[in-house]
């Protein structure tokens, strides 16, 4: 009997939203609690801001130019790399529950086996889907024909108008605003708590723990949808925290002027978007433009940001005492973690898109080791990327690293060295590209531009993060760092793997 | 994003001549021997109605089928679309292949990438067909 591996994802979570990582608003106790007894990285960066990218990433053990999903909308191949296979064949039971997203969710013609399982089981035919044997799946609301959603239309109709639509009849990302503010992706919901599908995530994940051999050695991937937006956490939540009592975040220039003179230091998508000019990909609503964003909205978001945080952080308490009431509590390798960050207010901006800055570079990232296996607690600062996530499932279960995996497992030494990570953009969407490629090393972070509808190449973004965590002043063209700068470019040159060609069809918006 | 109407465009080259394709494009009724996830079709006249696997069913006006162009058009007329056009067209090159092309315009635009996505398999499929002839 070996280690076995709970891996929790959260979708679009920002790393200040922890007690251990410094935050303020939401009760995290129980990730913190991980942190305390394990390793706490403090710079956990993903290869892709956005989902189905970033995702690849975690399974395949790639990066976004090796495994070919480059932007959301195109699908990860169903022979892809899987760390799950990987384990699968070591003789793990396999299982990802919640938020999959290697495939495209708009699916009128029903391709893709994680938009049509759910009508069938949760079994895929021929026994396995990417190497997990049991899927069951949610995502953020009740559309489609996923597993929650069924569940909430077959057991709970009265309740589906209660979530917020995700997309609005165009099909675009849904500007729509609700609750006190207005504010965009936000909706009063009165589904009762244990119908919500955190709720449902931890339900199913100890429905199939309950169904394994206590000997049996297993992978499970516990997926939650949230704290991504809408914002429609159960109303019955709410009270947690009064969002007329929420500070504004540090990154959040309170005057207009403040805002648009730190955006126009940048790029120029960055100051085209907030004005609503350019809308550079499909993630952020089509029809909200940031400079409308208010305090108050701001406020808002982040309260009920923080009650989905919250919730998301007592379901997995759940989880980790149904795994302890099986005898399995010294054997289990917990990994917290989330797809890609939030801008949450930083910038006067909202949601996410070509932006590499911390908002949504810089995740959240736990891992509390079998205590069996006697790894001391550490707090690891220099970056690290979600590509060794892989490669760190393999090295708890003991099995050799596949050659395809890109990453190296996690450090647990705060002394070791590492390469620096590497983090792409790439989108092309109806007349608009734009392409980024960044490496940050320790503390300085640079991005550079490849030519697009708004870039002309010569662009870039320098930051100290030492100096500099709000990443306001970017020094790209300043002539006293053009050597490190120059040093970093080269470095991300030398270590991007190839890009796969042809490039994969883009094949849906999301 | 440019506007509410999205046009994509997705072409295959295939090892044979367009007068060996044309048959599965040009008659309209044998769409799902090509076009997967599309699990029903009938067509009436100038009309067609086709079912998906998710089970939506989507009526389209069949607009152009011309054999010696080797050009096919049709567009949906359900409610989900304010406007669509498809064309499907078939370069033959003259050395024994050809390029099937699956064009889509729509508004709303992201029903554009979804059927021209769809298509796309499509192609992969007719190609697999003709080749295999």
């Amino acid at each position: 009997m070996g280690r076995k591996i709970l891996f929790v994802t959260t979708d679009q979570q920002r790393y200040d939203t922890l007690g251990c990582n410094g935050g303020q608003l939401a009760r995290t106790p129980v990730v913190d609690a991980l942190a305390h007894e394990g390793i706490r990285y403090e710079r956990a960066i993903p290869q892709s801001v956005v989902c189905m990218p970033s995702r690849a990433t975690m399974i395949t053990g790639q990066h976004p130019s090796t495994h070919g999903v480059w932007m959301n909308g195109v699908p990860l191949p169903t022979d892809a790399p899987s760390v799950a296979d990987t384990l699968l064949r070591a003789g793990y039971r396999t299982a990802l529950i919640g938020k999959a997203h290697f495939e495209p969710y708009f699916d009128a013609f029903g391709r893709f086996l994680e938009n049509t399982l759910g009508s069938v089981g949760t079994t895929p035919p021929g026994g396995t889907h990417r190497g997990f044997q049991h899927l069951e799946m949610a995502t953020h609301g009740v559309m489609g024909n996923l597993h929650y959603a069924r569940w909430m239309r077959e057991n709970h109709p009265e309740m589906l108008g209660q979530f917020y639509a995700t997309v609005d009849a165009d099909l675009q990302v849904n500007s729509a605003g609700g609750g006190d503010t207005g504010a965009p992706q936000v909706k009063v919901n009165q589904v009762p708590r244990d119908w919500y599908h955190t709720e449902w995530v931890a339900d199913r994940t100890i429905a199939w723990l309950d169904g394994l051999d206590t000997d049996e050695d297993w992978f499970c991937w516990m997926s939650f949808p949230d704290p991504h937006h809408p914002w429609d956490p159960p109303e019955s939540e709410m009270g947690r925290v009064n969002w007329r009592d929420v500070d504004l975040p540090v990154g959040y220039p309170t005057s207009p002027a403040a805002r648009e003179a730190l955006l126009d230091a940048k790029p120029r998508h960055w100051r085209l978007w907030y004005d609503g000019t350019l809308v550079s990909n499909y993630e952020a609503p089509a029809r909200w433009v940031p400079a409308t964003l208010t305090p108050d909205q701001v406020r808002e978001v982040n309260a009920r940001n923080a009650v989905e945080v919250e919730l998301i952080d007592e379901a997995l308490g759940r989880v980790l005492r149904a795994i302890a009431a099986r005898g399995w509590g010294d054997d289990v390798d917990v990994i917290f973690t989330t797809d890609h960050g939030e801008l949450q207010g930083d910038f006067g901006l909202l949601f996410k898109g070509p932006y590499h800055v911390d908002a949504l570079m810089r995740l959240p990232l736990i891992w509390r080791p079998a205590p069996s296996a006697v790894v001391p607690p550490a707090v690891i600062r220099r970056p690290v990327g979600l590509v060794d996530l892989a490669p760190t499932f393999c090295t708890i279960a003991g099995v050799p690293i596949p050659n395809t995996f890109e990453g190296t497992a996690l450090p647990t030494d705060p002394n070791d060295s590492r390469d620096p990570v590497l983090t792409e953009w790439d989108s092309a969407l109806f007349g608009v590209d734009v392409h980024l490629r960044t490496i940050t090393h320790d503390d300085v972070v640079c991005t550079t531009y490849l030519p697009g509808t708004v870039h002309d190449g010569t662009e870039g973004e320098l930051y100290d993060l030492a100096d500099d965590p709000l990443q306001h002043e970017n020094h790209f063209d300043d002539r006293s760092r053009r050597a490190r700068r120059d040093d970093l470019i080269d470095q991300m040159r030398t270590l991007r793997p190839p890009e796969t060609s042809p490039r994969r069809a883009l094949i849906a918006p999301v | 994003m440019s506007g509410a109407r999205g046009s994509v465009r997705h072409y295959l080259r295939v090892g044979a001549p367009a007068e060996r394709i044309w048959p599965l494009i040009g008659d309209p009724t044998r769409l799902t021997e090509w076009f997967p996830g599309i699990t029903d079709c009938r067509v009436e006249g100038s009309q067609r109605t086709i079912t998906t696997a998710t089970g939506l069913t989507m009526v389209e006006a069949l607009l152009t089928n011309d054999p010696l162009a080797h050009r096919f058009q049709y567009r949906i007329t359900s409610d989900l679309v304010h406007e669509h056009l498809s064309t499907i067209d078939v370069l033959d090159l003259g050395d024994g292949t050809s390029v099937v092309q699956y064009s889509c315009d729509a508004d709303p635009a992201p029903l554009a990438l979804m059927i021209a996505g769809g298509a796309l398999d499509g192609l992969r499929t007719l190609q697999q067909l003709v080749e295999e002839e």
